[in-house]
């Protein structure tokens, strides 16, 4: 029995496949897309940065948000973690600290949706930061 | 919920397989499994990344970490270090040859920066064996677009404005070809997809269906809707076992999923593909020999007219066309005539897949636009010479194409500016070689495979390429003359003027263009007995340097034919009419007292 009868059932099929691809179409325009860098060292777990990390990703996906979500090593703000480094397409990169999920869920709406400054802003020079932070 | 955070995909191609990625595949899965991971993390076997020179090839998702030349043992590493930890791991990335920094993005390595991948858009994106992977990248959506909206005149038009050319080495316009099929009226007609690819070197076909299965197969039902036929056949050489068995996957899953059979997607049109088997003869890439072969006859080919458009495979009009070709068509018609046909030079639109090989640091699988420069693909992506040593010349087109040099570096490739330039496209493989190299050794060894693949249907080919070789052998033994390098020439004219198929036509081009080319090379040989290379063993005398020599009978004793004489302590001396030039004092000596000149 074939499981595609009409062009419609191609679309269907193809759109509702899309979404498991997303992660491989974003990540070859990564500029083009929401990237959330989540800081995941040993004090970031413990501080709930794997929980912070799963909320982005389910939460986008179910928002319909185009973004690649990454983790990374530690981002040396440790008084502040679950830290997270959010890059808007065109702008520059902003690290947010404390970041459980009642404030993920403020960043998704605010910032990301809306491109609004929210508290927990994280004020140093990222490209410093990540100069330092080279890991051999 | 646990969600997808991570794919790792891993190179499934021939080349990688070879180097044992199904089984790191395997200790993937194994490891996430150890670590509670499978839900969140993916393993996905793809097509081949290109890379071929530095596999197994592994790439992470979404942080697109490239890593190369990756073994089963290093799966541990990567899940815990990189997947749980979020550390790249330096050893396994790629090193730029110029910086020697690790390179963690593939987005910034030069082989990839100036790379246009169309053919090969889904190879080393998506899984081969999944169709759903290809439904979700567009798979079938222009066979579906073509069934809803356009006519088979439409299409054809649409094809000829893109100004594709048949990618299997000679260059016909693909929309004209299909125009003819469908113009001839008849009431059983075949799409045959030329898979027998045979130069040495050349591996895109292989890594397209590898790859990419689907494009092709979906082609195939395209070209199917416009030339009115109802049968596909692909002809694949049985030497490409992983080919074959993605092939067959995808032709049961489009069947399961209704995109091959009766009245696709409720339009009235049935089109099916079957598989046939070649055994491997480079002249059944021809397309007369290759029907003939699945007919099940010796792949011989025969003059044409009339072409497979009137009388092909059981004597109906057959549509020939290579995988490349294939694989541009739903391009094509997804984003346009007008796109594609921007791309490129003014006679030859869109891309070319290459396989670089030979001398060249980054051996692979690259696709580039129309009209960029040798230098670009042999410096740039290629990553340049092995060594560091110098650029000789570059064989494009396999043993049908010519040699071309360093004055030929800045010539934009297209079909018209190869030709041009002595050579021509092929199928797009390019053997580079280097200083070390003999250019009549290299003729030799491309006359060598025709003689072997000559199918012996017409004399010119069949005893004339036999001939050729034999001047070739006695020039590099150093017996042969000046006078003898004008017959050469000769009969290379010959042989290029009366052969009846396209094997014996291009036969000669490796000999003609390298005596246009190097024929000091070839005077050489002929006059003072020289190989510069020293390639060609027989030109080579091993001698005993008298200044280095301290007569400790190393050399006497290693030599299997007792060619070298002296008492201990005394000078020793090879004697030319025995030595064999096997090299073997050469190795024994201590002191660098043999010397090769």
């Amino acid at each position: 029995m074939a499981k595609i009868k009409t062009l419609d059932d191609l679309r269907r099929l193809r759109d509702s496949l899309r979404t498991d691809m997303n992660i491989r179409e974003n990540s070859e325009h990564p500029d083009r897309v929401v990237q959330v860098r989540v800081a995941m060292s040993t004090c970031g777990i413990t501080s709930g940065a794997k929980e912070t990390m799963d909320f982005f990703v389910s939460e986008l996906k179910k928002r319909q948000i185009n973004a690649v979500v990454t983790q990374t090593g530690c981002m040396s703000y440790c008084y502040a973690e679950p830290t997270v480094e959010i890059t808007l397409p065109g702008q520059h990169p902003v690290v947010f600290g404390n970041v459980a999920n009642k404030k993920a869920d403020e960043l998704i709406e605010r910032y990301i949706k809306k491109g609004e400054l929210v508290d927990g802003i994280i004020p140093i020079n990222h490209i410093e930061v990540d100069q330092n932070n080279r890991r051999i | 919920m646990a969600v997808i955070k991570y794919d790792i995909l891993v190179c499934g191609g021939t080349g990688c397989r070879a180097s044992e990625s199904h089984r790191l595949v395997e200790n993937l899965n194994k490891e996430l499994i150890l670590h509670n991971l499978e839900k969140e993390v993916k393993v996905v076997t793809t097509g081949c990344f290109g890379f071929c020179e530095k596999g197994p090839i592994v790439k992470i998702i979404p942080d697109n970490t490239f890593y190369t030349q990756v073994s089963p043992w290093d799966a541990n590493e990567i899940i815990e270090e990189h997947i749980i930890k979020g550390r790249k791991i330096e050893r396994l990335l790629y090193v730029d040859p110029t910086s020697q920094l690790g390179i963690d993005d593939s987005k910034h390595m030069d082989f990839y920066k100036k790379q246009l991948r169309i053919a090969l858009r889904n190879c080393g994106f998506i899984n081969p064996e999944n169709i759903e992977e290809s439904i979700s990248r567009n798979g079938y959506a222009a066979l579906a677009k073509v069934l809803e909206h356009m006519t088979p005149e439409t299409v054809i038009d649409e094809i000829k404005r893109s100004g594709l050319r048949g990618r299997g080495g000679g260059g016909f316009p693909t929309g004209l070809k299909w125009d003819i099929a469908r113009k001839n009226v008849s009431d059983i007609k075949y799409v045959v997809c030329n898979a027998d690819e045979g130069d040495p070197g050349a591996f895109m076909d292989r890594s397209i269906l590898e790859g990419d299965p689907h494009a092709v197969i979906e082609a195939m039902a395209i070209c199917g809707y416009c030339t009115g036929a109802n049968h596909g056949l692909i002809y694949i050489r049985a030497e490409y076992p992983l080919a074959i068995k993605r092939l067959r996957i995808a032709i049961d899953q489009a069947r399961e999923y209704g995109l091959l059979g009766d009245n696709i997607l409720d339009s009235g049109f049935g089109f099916d593909v079957e598989l046939r088997y070649g055994a491997g003869a480079f002249v059944c890439g021809e397309e007369t020999a290759l029907i003939h072969s699945m007919e099940g006859k010796r792949g011989e080919p025969t003059v044409k007219p009339p072409f497979p458009a009137e009388k092909g495979y059981r004597n109906k009009p057959t549509n020939v066309n290579n995988v490349e070709t294939f694989a541009n068509i739903p391009v094509i018609l997804l984003k346009g005539a007008e796109w594609f046909s921007s791309i490129g030079t003014e006679k030859s639109k869109g891309t070319k897949v290459f396989a670089l090989a030979g001398k060249i640091n980054n051996v692979g699988l690259i696709e580039v636009p129309m009209g960029t420069t040798l230098r670009e693909v042999i410096f740039d992506i290629g990553g340049g010479i092995k060594g560091g040593k110098k650029f000789k010349g570059v064989q494009t087109g396999g043993p049908s194409g010519g040699c071309l040099t360093e004055k030929h570096l800045d010539i934009p490739i297209d079909f018209d500016n190869l030709i041009a330039a002595g050579s021509m496209m092929g199928s797009g493989g390019l053997i580079v070689m280097d200083e070390d190299d003999c250019m009549v050794a290299m003729s030799k060894f491309f006359l060598e495979f025709t003689v072997e693949e000559s199918c012996g249907k017409c004399a010119p080919c069949r005893i004339g390429n036999k001939r050729l070789h034999e001047i070739l052998h006695r020039i590099t033994e150093g017996k042969s003359s000046r006078a003898e390098l004008a017959t050469l020439k000769n009969l290379c004219m010959v042989i290029k003027d009366t052969s009846l198929c396209g094997l014996g036509q291009t036969s000669p081009n490796p000999i003609l263009s390298t005596m246009e080319n190097f024929l000091d090379e070839y005077n050489d040989h002929v006059d003072n007995h020289k190989c510069a290379a020293g390639r060609c063993k027989s030109l080579l005398k091993y001698y005993i340097d008298r200044e280095e020599c301290i007569g400790c009978t190393a050399c006497a004793r290693a030599c299997p034919v007792n060619a070298i004489v002296g008492e201990k302590k005394q000078l020793h001396a090879i004697n030319q009419q025995i030595c064999i030039k096997c090299g073997a004092c050469m190795d024994k000596c201590k002191f660098n007292a043999i010397v090769l000149s």
